[in-house]
């Protein structure tokens, strides 16, 4: 075993230990911390398959912003206290979830073993090409895909304008919003 | 010229219905500007038809197979065309349709005086001209059709003119009908024709005819075939056995509209047909059926007629009648004399039409004659208007006495069976016209008090028409029938008819012995007829109840009115409302309406609570949805 | 280290996902899972674009993030709104759409 098969499983278990974590705690803010956990280790196995640029982002974006708006929402909404026992998962689905997580699991395992194998291009496993640099991807993104680069700016936009007019309070309206909870219980 | 003429003559009625359709609202009050532009317009028609006539002098023609007005429907392998063709036979019809017509309009200006539906009233009229002018005007059968159907559907609007009036939509919806079955034929029959020559005009079908260059599509008989079928239509619209029911019951309709549709114009037009035919008829030799239909007709219609009660009835039967003389004119091949009948029925029943519609203006609108009486003193235009009239059509030497008498003589030439049936009629005919003078006319009166004080003669809007009427219904047939068939008109019409001479010389046609000795006998007749008239009724009012068994029969029109609703009417009623309605529609259309709703609603139901609402039962389904297609992708293909 | 090891690892963490939605009745931690299938995806996307030498599956990697920020960002304000109206994110309590 290289260094880099020992730290591919150490990465992938911690991965997969943290996802299973995230499906199992039952308070929010665990799921959230053990979420982090394995964003961290994905962006370590970025990291092995030479992807700097990414294994960076992962860390910026999805472990750094988007779990921050994870955790300020669980805090905003005050979910910890709060029925704890609703949060489990004590779903009406759970036999036949895993059920169907085997079955998915097995499928997916088997393309991954044999339906790529029978393409020899794809089947080397090694990597044939040195690490991808920043440099190689920002060409890439402004030559060739800069349509779908500018138009991914539109979609935060949309995502932008779409939180404030959701998230917006219209004080006239708060008003009749808590008559209408009152009549309702 | 003669094209500009012809366009002229057609448009004109088509404009005045236009102005008095379209604009009618605006005229609304002002009756006569109203009237006045229907009658014009019938008499720029009318001047027209003057012109071409002149034009159409020693058997020229106007607008032969070259007047193609404009291609009407191109399509692979046929043409039809909008296009005229003027002779002395079209120029017949043109002169009776707009010269009676014209006189008709000037009538109905007073007639109809105060009436709701004024402007409508001379919209539809207009328009009715406007139908028959193309139908006799065209070059083609389909022309003609159109023109047909025209001339049908005013009909209809006109008899159910007084559409407030039960008995009028029902009379106008029966006449529709009633017609139906013959356009049915007419139709049918249009069909042969096209299918067998490939074309619809005059012109190519007459000339591959007589060519025998035709495509046989029912073998031998593939002319009789299309000239029954033709007939058909002609019997429908000339109210002839067995479908000559809508006739009497047409008459709710206005009174000048019975003048001028169901007595003078309309009617005619299967006479008209097959006279335009007279080709094809005399090679398939099915003038034969056309002469015992019409034959049949005139004596059934006449026998009828002795019976009823209702002036205005009494007149329907008789044109019923005497249209069946016309197809025995020109069933035995005397096509001139059968065309010389239509135009001299055209006068003397119009002008009785109009008279009866002078009696009813009087009599606050009285039809029965029981309740009339004495009235030549009061309405002495109208009763010596109606008096010719009636002796037009069944006394010696005015009109109508030398067509019938020609076409008698030519009926004796072809078949004497036929002949003497025709003379029976005459003598029936001139028995009830004058049943019907002596017991309005004559005797005592027997008016309602209310009624007497006001009777008065018609304004002379309506009684010079009637005086002008009598003048041809007196004199024309002496003018153009004199020589019998060596008359001014036979020479006039010889050209058209020509074609159908020469196939049929062999045959039939020409009768033989002497015509003089024809006159006097049917001048006898009619002559005892009106005197055995006024033996019975000069004196005496017919008796309310009818007396024998026979009688009984003949008054109630021989039940073909009730043997037709219970053979023909009763049945579809019956077959629509068991079968077709209980059963197909309800049972079968419905249920399959219902049962389709009914199963999506059972469906929806169930599939319903699939709907949980929880996100989580839809992915699961999802996912269970993803794995099968994963699985069936991997491990199938 | 063979590609189909990094393709089993993201089939093993895509369906971990796929089971937490399943067996999670709270919105944010379903909202996580979710988050989870994308990365598996993402693993993948950089896994095979690593094996083919092609540098165009980082790039769409790129994208996924972009959009997956952008969606967070909705899905959480729409949790937010509907916690307003229902004090409650359990998704078997918002069942208004039930048939």
């Amino acid at each position: 075993m290289n260094p880099e098969q020992v730290l591919f499983f150490v990465f992938g278990l911690i991965a997969l230990a943290g996802a299973i974590s995230v499906i199992s705690f039952r308070h929010p803010i665990y799921s959230a911390l053990a979420l982090i956990i394995t964003f961290f280790a994905q962006a370590g196995l970025f990291v092995l398959l030479g992807a700097h640029f990414v294994a960076a982002a992962q860390v910026i974006v999805y472990a750094g912003a988007i779990m921050v708006l994870f955790l300020f929402v669980i805090m905003l909404l005050n979910l910890g206290r709060r029925d704890p026992g609703s949060a489990a998962g004590r779903g009406k689905w759970k036999g036949i979830a895993v059920i169907l997580g085997i079955l998915f699991a097995a499928e997916g395992i088997y393309i991954a073993v044999n339906a790529l194998s029978d393409n020899t291009a794809v089947a080397s496993a090694q990597p044939a090409a040195e690490s991808v640099t920043t440099y190689d991807i920002g060409t890439l993104l402004f030559s060739k895909y800069l349509l779908p680069f500018e138009v991914t700016s539109l979609i935060l936009l949309a995502a932008l304008i779409g939180v404030i007019v959701l998230v917006k309070r219209e004080r006239p309206r708060t008003i009749s919003r808590i008559r209408i909870s009152i009549t309702r219980d | 010229m003669s094209r500009t003429l012809v366009i002229v003559l057609l448009i004109s009625p088509l404009f005045g219905f236009l102005i008095n359709g379209l604009f009618g609202k605006f005229l609304k009050g002002n009756e006569k500007l109203s009237g006045g532009i229907g009658a014009l317009a019938v008499l720029v028609s009318f001047i027209c038809a003057i012109v071409a006539f002149a034009g159409v002098q020693g058997g020229a023609v106007l607008e032969g197979e070259s007047g193609v007005l404009y291609e009407w429907i191109a399509g692979e392998g046929f043409t039809f065309n909008i296009g005229f063709h003027v002779d002395a036979l079209t120029t017949v019809m043109l002169l009776v349709i707009t010269g009676v017509g014209f006189l008709i309009h000037v009538y109905s200006i007073g007639y109809m005086h105060g009436d709701a539906g004024y402007t409508r009233y001379f919209a539809y009229l207009n328009l009715f001209v406007f139908a028959m002018l193309v139908l006799v005007l065209g070059n083609n059968y389909l022309m003609m059709f159109v023109g047909w159907e025209g001339v049908g559907l005013c009909s209809y609007l006109l008899i159910g003119f007084w559409y407030e009036k039960q008995s009028a939509t029902d009379a106008g919806k029966k006449a529709f009908i009633v017609n139906r079955i013959g356009d049915f034929g007419f139709l049918l029959g249009m069909f042969t024709l096209f299918a067998a020559f490939g074309s619809l005009d005059f012109a190519a079908i007459f000339g591959a005819a007589e060519a025998n260059d035709f495509q046989q599509v029912f073998g031998g008989i593939t002319l009789v075939i299309a000239t029954l079928l033709l007939f058909v239509g002609a019997v429908g619209k000339s109210a002839q056995i067995p479908l000559y029911v809508w006739l009497p019951d047409a008459m709710e309709g206005p009174t000048p509209v019975s003048a001028l549709i169901h007595a003078a114009t309309m009617v005619t037009a299967g006479v008209y047909m097959i006279a335009r035919s007279a080709v094809l008829y005399e090679l398939a030799h099915t003038g034969e059926v056309v002469a015992w239909i019409g034959v049949l007709t005139a004596f059934f219609a006449a026998t009828i007629a002795i019976t009823q009660n209702d002036i205005k009835r009494i007149l329907a039967y008789s044109t019923v009648s005497q249209l069946g003389y016309m197809f025995v004119g020109v069933g035995v091949g005397a096509y001139a004399s059968g065309i010389f009948h239509l135009m001299t029925h055209a006068f003397f029943k119009g002008l009785m039409f109009l008279a009866a519609g002078s009696v009813m203006h009087a009599m606050a609108n009285e039809l029965d004659m029981r309740k009339m009486g004495g009235l030549k003193a009061k309405m002495p235009i109208t009763h010596w208007t109606f008096f010719i009239g009636a002796f037009a059509m069944a006394g010696p030497f005015l009109s109508g006495f030398w067509s019938k008498d020609e076409i008698l003589h030519s009926a004796w030439g072809s078949n004497p069976a036929i002949y003497v049936i025709g003379l029976i009629t005459a003598f029936l005919t001139a028995f009830y016209m004058f049943r019907l003078i002596f017991v309005t006319f004559y005797g005592q009166s027997r008016v309602e008090s209310d009624v007497a004080a006001h009777l008065h003669e018609s304004p002379p809007v309506m009684w010079v028409p009637l005086a002008i009427l009598a003048i041809p219904s007196a004199i024309i047939g002496l003018l153009l029938g004199w020589g019998g068939h060596d008359s001014a008109f036979h020479h006039f019409t010889d050209n058209v008819f020509k074609a159908a001479k020469e196939i049929g010389s062999g045959g039939h046609g020409e009768a033989s012995g002497s015509m003089v000795l024809f006159m006097i006998i049917s001048g006898i007749v009619g002559l005892v007829g009106i005197g055995a008239a006024w033996m019975r009724y000069s004196k005496r009012t017919p008796s309310a109840q009818p007396g024998t068994a026979l009688h009984k029969l003949v008054a109630n029109k021989y039940y073909i009115d009730e043997i037709y609703t219970a053979v023909f009417v009763q049945p579809i009623k019956n077959v629509s409302h068991y079968l077709l309605w209980r059963i197909v529609d309800t049972g079968i259309i419905d249920g399959i309406v219902n049962g389709v709703a009914g199963a999506i609603r059972i469906v929806g139901g169930t599939l319903r609570r699939l709907q949980t609402g929880v996100v989580q039962a839809y992915i699961v389904s999802m996912v269970v949805g993803i794995v099968i297609f994963l699985a069936y992708y991997l491990f199938m293909l | 280290m063979g590609l189909e090891y990094y393709l089993m690892l993201s089939a093993l963490l895509f369906t971990t996902g796929v089971v937490g939605v399943l067996v999670r009745r709270n919105a944010i931690i379903i909202f996580m899972c979710i988050e989870l299938m994308l990365n598996a995806a993402n693993l993948a996307f950089v896994a095979i674009s690593r094996s083919l030498g092609q540098t165009e599956g980082q790039v769409f990697v790129f994208f996924v993030m972009t959009v997956a920020a952008a969606e967070v960002a909705i899905g959480l304000a729409i949790i937010v709104s509907v916690f307003k109206h229902r004090q409650t994110i359990n998704v078997d309590e918002v069942n208004s759409l039930k048939g």
